[in-house]
């Protein structure tokens, strides 16, 4: 449209500049920065200057190996039991000062399993904590993404039907999207409470006594599961309005032939509002993957990574590196790390998604 | 028959306001606990939790638990630094994002394209992934105050304020609605000599009310529940805002009174103001969707 009037560089650069020096220097330069430290051992302050170390933080981070070992066996030949079990060499003597092994220095079990017969195979890790974090944050996403976007559309579809004051019970479901995710993470806590929590003394009630109380973010099992229930709680509103906004561009006229044809509550869903909607659906799913691996202030509140570094997320060890430890390094690497996995789910959620011609 | 299938409308509606008044408590109950909550004692309050009374203002209502949480914190503080951060944010944003948006739409300079595109990537990245090397960038950023020059931007307004102020998001919800007015009305008053700066001023903004308050919307929720940033950069509680305030109510023993009367005040006035603007928050959320 612009090229219809008078070329002027002084002036498109004047009311552009501000802003763009402002993103380069405040999102595009950290990012670069990022990528940067990432192979050096840079930390906030230090006394010794910064060298570059390659990709000895990656390897830090990702290092993990898989290590088969057979159980000990006395001089007959015979497995040697120990308490009902079969003994295995022990992992430390092949991981610490073990010259015949340099390559496992430094690792820890991440988990084992069994591998037919008596052998057992060991998957190591350099930096357990963060593998676990990994997973973590993957299971949330996995869980959060399908869930919130699937809520969200009920929602809206139950919110878009016309009946007298059907805003007021649209403004209520949003009210939690302007609440800040810390106070809702405080105040959860206290309903999640293990002893005079809301939640156990509801769930008590409602069982006459038969559901015991549960310590929800004290134990390993649930307190991952009641993050994710809360902060769907606390986002849902957003995608419902999202959602909502989607469906007011179906024409009514669809409708209004649908019903003339006499089409089923079900046959006008998937055959008129679900394909309208394939634009808001790809959006939605894009952006609750993003805003989900951000994972970051509920942690921070509610669990600090715990019980037993069940609630470790990405985010969290960035910042409990790159802020708590100081190390900037190590917490940049780790976010490039984030950005890799953002960037490629998006890429392969565009691909999935993608105009079929 | 026909009574028969009135009386069917009629449960039907009222089964309808039954299902969206049972969500409407899901998404209630927490509020109301809190603000119910931040009225009691501690002892009271926890006994309470245990029925229907946790939803009431009953039993020993008092106001000492807001007293209590002035004492504890510098509330008054984190609450004006709050305030100050987020309405110079929110102000410098409109003015800098709007002038990018105009530039962008209206005035035909070189690179202009690229720029654009070049902002529009930045939406991908996550600002988790840019915290932690922008933490060690703004520690080492030279600052001109009263006291001349001095090196590292930590414990001061100014690092809350202006990595904030301009975003991807922001100039691109600006470009998209300066795209829908009509170009006639800006070529008619370049022809007639107007400057670009009276354009923007008396034409473009006039009719710019509710990208406007969207951006502003959007903004002041990014804004004032900023937790992360806040928590690196402001060790000194002089600058410290209303999130990172709460570390002063989760200590060992924790006081719920205090905590609920602490959550009370910094969740309440933006409750108010959303639900006096709800059609207005809403449309901003709903903008945001208006991708692609």
């Amino acid at each position: 449209m612009a090229s219809k009037f008078t070329v002027s560089n002084r002036t498109g650069w004047l009311m552009a500049g501000p802003a763009v020096l402002l993103i380069a220097g405040f999102v595009i330069l950290p990012f670069f920065l990022a990528i940067g430290f990432s192979f050096t051992n840079q930390r906030l302050v230090s006394p010794n200057p910064t060298e570059f170390t390659g990709l000895e933080n990656y390897r830090q981070l990702l290092g993990v190996t898989t290590l088969t070992l057979e159980p000990v066996r006395d001089e007959a030949g015979a497995v040697v039991m120990k308490d009902g079990a079969p003994e295995y060499p022990s992992l430390r003597s092949l991981t610490r000062n073990n010259p015949d092994r340099p390559d496992l220095a430094g690792m820890r079990e991440w988990f084992n399993f069994s591998t037919g017969g008596d052998s057992r195979t060991y998957v190591l890790a350099r930096d357990v904590v963060f593998m676990k974090a990994i997973v973590n944050t993957f299971i949330f996403v996995i869980v959060v993404a399908p869930v919130q976007a699937g809520l969200a559309l009920g929602l809206a579809l139950l919110i878009n039907q016309r009946l007298r004051g059907i805003n007021v019970f649209r403004a209520i479901y949003f009210m939690p999207v302007v609440v800040s995710i810390v106070v809702v993470s405080l105040l959860w806590r206290l309903i999640y409470d293990g002893q005079s929590g809301l939640l156990n003394n509801l769930l008590g009630t409602i069982s006459f006594g038969l559901i015991p109380p549960v310590d929800w973010l004290g134990n390993p099992s649930t307190a991952l599961g009641s993050i994710i229930a809360m902060s769907i709680w606390q986002a849902v509103g957003f995608h419902m309005v999202i959602w909502l906004s989607g469906l007011q561009t179906i024409s009514p006229t669809l409708y209004e032939a649908a019903a003339i044809e006499g089409a089923s509550k079900w046959q006008v869903f998937r055959y008129i509002t679900w394909p309208g909607l394939r634009n808001t659906a790809v959006l939605i799913l894009i952006v609750i993957t993003m805003q989900a691996f951000g994972l970051f202030a509920q942690i921070d509140v509610m669990t600090n990574g715990g019980p037993l570094d069940s609630t470790q997320t990405i985010v969290f060890q960035a910042i409990e590196r790159g802020y708590g430890k100081q190390d900037i390094s190590g917490g940049s690497a780790i976010s490039v790390i984030l950005f890799v996995i953002v960037l490629s789910i998006s890429l392969i959620q565009r691909w999935l998604t993608r105009e079929k011609s | 028959m026909a009574l028969i299938s009135a009386d069917n409308r009629g449960l039907r509606l009222a089964t309808r306001y039954a299902v969206l008044g049972l969500i409407a408590v899901i998404f209630v109950f927490p509020l109301v606990f809190m603000v119910m909550s931040s009225l009691k004692p501690d002892q009271q309050l926890l006994q309470d939790s245990g029925n229907l009374r946790a939803f009431l203002p009953v039993g020993d209502i008092s106001l000492n638990n807001y007293t209590a949480a002035f004492q504890r914190a510098p509330v008054a503080t984190f609450v004006f630094n709050s305030v100050l951060v987020t309405g110079v944010t929110v102000l410098l944003s409109l003015l800098i994002c709007s002038a990018a948006g105009f530039a962008f739409v209206f005035v035909n300079w070189k690179g202009r394209g690229v720029l654009l595109s070049i902002l529009l990537a930045t939406l991908i990245l996550p600002f988790e992934t840019i915290a932690i090397p922008m933490l060690l960038m703004v520690a080492h950023l030279p600052w001109i105050g009263t006291e001349g020059i001095t090196w590292g931007w930590l414990n001061s307004y100014h690092v809350q304020i202006i990595p904030f102020i301009a975003d991807g998001l922001t100039v691109f919800l600006f470009v998209q609605y300066f795209k829908d007015l009509p170009g006639e009305l800006i070529e008619a008053a370049r022809v007639e000599g107007a400057s670009w700066g009276q354009i923007y001023r008396r034409i473009v903004m006039p009719l710019s009310g509710p990208i406007l308050a969207t951006a502003a919307i959007l903004k002041f929720l990014v804004m004032y529940n900023q937790y992360l940033w806040p928590l690196m950069v402001t060790q000194e509680e002089g600058y410290r805002p209303v999130m990172v305030g709460l570390q002063y109510f989760f200590q060992l023993n924790v006081a719920w009174g205090e905590v609920m009367a602490y959550l009370s005040l910094i969740t309440v006035p933006v409750l108010a103001f959303y639900l006096y603007l709800q059609k207005a928050f809403i449309a901003s959320i709903a903008s945001t969707g208006v991708k692609g």
